[in-house]
């Protein structure tokens, strides 16, 4: 009797999680495969095998520039988040000596987080708009005679909005694995003549490679999927593949809408594979 | 090092000896002259004066926190030095880099780069310093030779073992041919084992090359086994420089006493002083005499001195002359066999002071005295150090 209970104890732990996963993860996932290889008359769909979505998507200069756009998006938001994040985890790991001011600025860097991120996006509309701040403060200068307009319902909107949303997920596993260099490392560095620059590239760059990674796969996954910032921020003018998924489940488009969310679920799931092939971030976790 | 520098392959023997000459003619010494150095209103180390010999290997020991690893890291550069001068050969290097000081450090747990590999790590001294690729890889290749690490260049440390870690560590600190090797308790973390052989493999290597080595621990086994010369410190401050032996058998302080090892240390009343002796009258115990070299002594002073546990002799009670000077009368509270000696503790019953006396377990044997018993200790006035504070 127990030595039943302790063969089947693991998997009696495991299947909570295990059925959770499957009915909320999985099959959806699946049905969602599924729906996409259905028909759409115009109406209603059509439980009807089709690859037309797949090739409509593909032809479609429309469709392709759209992923175009994500990919854009996806790239400049990494970059500037990493830009943002490199300095200040670097700045937090190494230059504040004191552990509770270390801790204290860390949890200002979440201080964003205490407001939702729709009224945090609104925000920025007084401070971008045509009568906002900036604009205000560069008329009332006579920097400009009109308002600046691509400041706000613009590309530059739309990768301000996510950099400021996202750019805590890449500071913090990069501060994770900064404070993990063991201090003597960099001495040793020193030691042997190297200086701040090829310390940082030579020492503290490699070293944190695993928490770059981890916060890239963040960032990258998290605007994949991104609309909400795309509309509020992009107005009607920037387009993303979730949005565009958005659009279509809005007007019961449900079949097209499915294949976008499969080819966008692929793709991601390749850029992330392609992070982990370049960095190992096991000894990370 | 056990394959490569005590019995060497015919081809390394002439890259060792061409090691063995440049390393051994560019040795100099440290010197340190009222060296202090203050955190805020935390006086680290103060006013510290300090000879380090050419090609001599010096340890500075001490309990945490006595200053010694500060002190090696003002001597590499590291920490920045609140005042005071110091010389490393000739050179006054206060103000210098760790890289212009021509010292190379040899860390606590090795501080290799993870991420790199041997041969990376070795590397790095060199391509810092720009020398060219070729240049770099010869010397690389030629120090991994010697310490016998050649089979491991492309590995990472985390894939060697700890001895192998060392050696990787020396032949990095080694590479950029450094006139001073300074060691921050490299050999903290090893096993008890490995620690006695690599404790003399390092010891080896710097008579073979001739280099002047500083290194810090707290262990006195490790400085009297290794050293030249010990410098002994406490608060910030040197308490005694010597030998090993002199730190052993002539201890100045009591704390220097106390640190190395099985000291009795007796505290009493100064009542005469001769050039070489002084007498001291101890409540509970009676008159001791005790040499002295130059430590200053006024009668009427309060002093101490000391005994070393094995320098004693142990007889049943009652003694010959119970009026005799430099004896007592204590009763064993315990026996601890631990292979070569046995240690004994005491109770002084009249003072109430424990007492540690040590024998060669051989003759303890001939005459074991069981615990409780009562017995008369002794020692000869030689054997009794007058401390100075």
């Amino acid at each position: 009797m127990t030595k039943t209970w302790k063969t089947y104890q693991p998997y009696a732990l495991a299947l909570p999680q295990t059925l959770v996963f499957l009915l909320f993860l999985i099959l959806p996932i699946l049905m969602i495969g599924l729906v996409s290889f259905w028909q759409f008359n115009g109406y209603a769909m059509v439980r009807e095998f089709t690859l037309g979505n797949y090739t409509d998507i593909f032809t479609s200069n429309v469709y392709v520039s759209t992923y175009l756009n994500t990919f854009k998006y996806v790239l400049l938001v990494w970059f500037f988040c990493l830009a943002i994040a490199f300095p200040v985890a670097y700045f937090l790991a190494f230059h504040i000596q004191n552990q509770s001011l270390q801790i204290i600025l860390f949890l200002v860097c979440t201080v964003p987080f205490w407001t939702s991120n729709i009224i945090r996006m609104i925000s920025w509309i007084p401070v971008l708009g045509k009568e906002g701040l900036i604009n205000s403060l560069l008329m009332h200068l006579n920097l400009v005679q009109e308002p600046v307009t691509w400041l706000l319902y613009s590309d530059f909107a739309v990768v301000l909005g996510m950099v400021h949303l996202y750019s805590f997920f890449m500071i913090a596993p990069i501060f994770n694995s900064m404070m993990r260099i063991e201090r003597n490392l960099i001495t040793a560095a020193e030691d042997m003549g190297a200086s701040g620059w090829q310390i940082l590239r030579e020492v503290i760059l490699p070293l944190s490679a695993p928490g770059i990674a981890i916060g890239s796969i963040f960032v990258v996954t998290l605007v994949m999927g991104e609309y909400v910032t795309v509309r509020l921020m992009g107005g009607g003018q920037s387009a993303s593949v979730g949005k565009l998924i958005q659009t279509q489940i809005g007007s019961l488009q449900y079949p097209l809408a499915a294949a976008n969310a499969v080819i966008l679920l692929i793709v991601t799931l390749i850029l992330v594979i392609g992070i982990l092939r370049v960095v190992d971030i096991r000894k990370e976790l | 090092m056990n394959s490569s520098t005590s019995v060497a392959p015919s081809e390394i023997q002439p890259m060792l000896n061409q090691l063995q000459q440049e390393l051994s003619a560019q040795a100099v010494g440290v010197t340190l002259r009222n060296v202090t150095k203050r955190y805020g209103s935390f006086t680290a180390v103060e006013n510290i004066n300090l000879e380090i010999q050419a090609g001599s290997y010096t340890c500075l020991l001490g309990p945490s926190g006595c200053g010694k690893t500060t002190t090696l890291r003002m001597i590499a550069g590291h920490e920045e030095i609140s005042s005071g001068d110091l010389l490393i050969g000739e050179r006054r290097v206060n103000d210098l880099p760790p890289t212009q000081r021509n010292t190379a450090m040899m860390f606590q747990n090795y501080a290799l780069f993870p991420h790199k590999t041997v041969w990376e790590n070795v590397e790095f001294g060199l391509k810092m310093r720009q020398m060219p690729k070729a240049e770099r890889a010869s010397q690389v290749n030629e120090m991994l030779e010697i310490v016998g690490l050649t089979k491991f260049a492309d590995r990472k440390p985390a894939k060697l073992s700890g001895g192998q870690q060392q050696r990787a560590a020396l032949a990095r600190a080694l590479v950029t041919r450094p006139q001073v090797l300074l060691l921050d308790e490299p050999l903290s973390a090893l096993d008890e084992n490995l620690r006695v052989k690599t404790r003399s493999e390092l010891r080896r290597l710097q008579k073979q090359f001739g280099m002047t080595f500083v290194q810090v621990t707290h262990g006195q086994d490790e400085a009297f086994a290794l050293s030249d010369q010990i410098i002994v410190m406490d608060n910030g401050r040197i308490d005694q420089i010597g030998t090993p032996s002199q730190i052993f058998q002539r201890p100045v302080s009591r704390f220097v006493a106390r640190f190395v090892g099985d000291n009795n240390i007796f505290m009493g009343k100064v009542r005469e002083v001769t050039p070489n002796s002084v007498q001291m009258e101890v409540e509970g115990i009676g008159t001791l005499l005790c040499c002295r070299e130059n430590q200053p002594a006024e009668v009427g002073d309060s002093a101490a001195c000391s005994v070393r546990s094995d320098s004693m002799s142990l007889r049943p009670y009652p003694p010959d002359d119970l009026n005799a000077p430099n004896q007592l009368t204590a009763r064993v509270v315990s026996i601890e066999f631990t292979g070569y000696v046995t240690r004994v503790s005491l109770l002084s019953e009249a003072t109430g002071a424990e007492i540690t006396y040590k024998a060669r377990s051989d003759d303890w044997m001939k005459q074991p005295v069981a615990e409780g018993q009562l017995v008369s200790l002794s020692w000869s006035s030689d054997d009794c150090v007058f401390l100075a504070h």
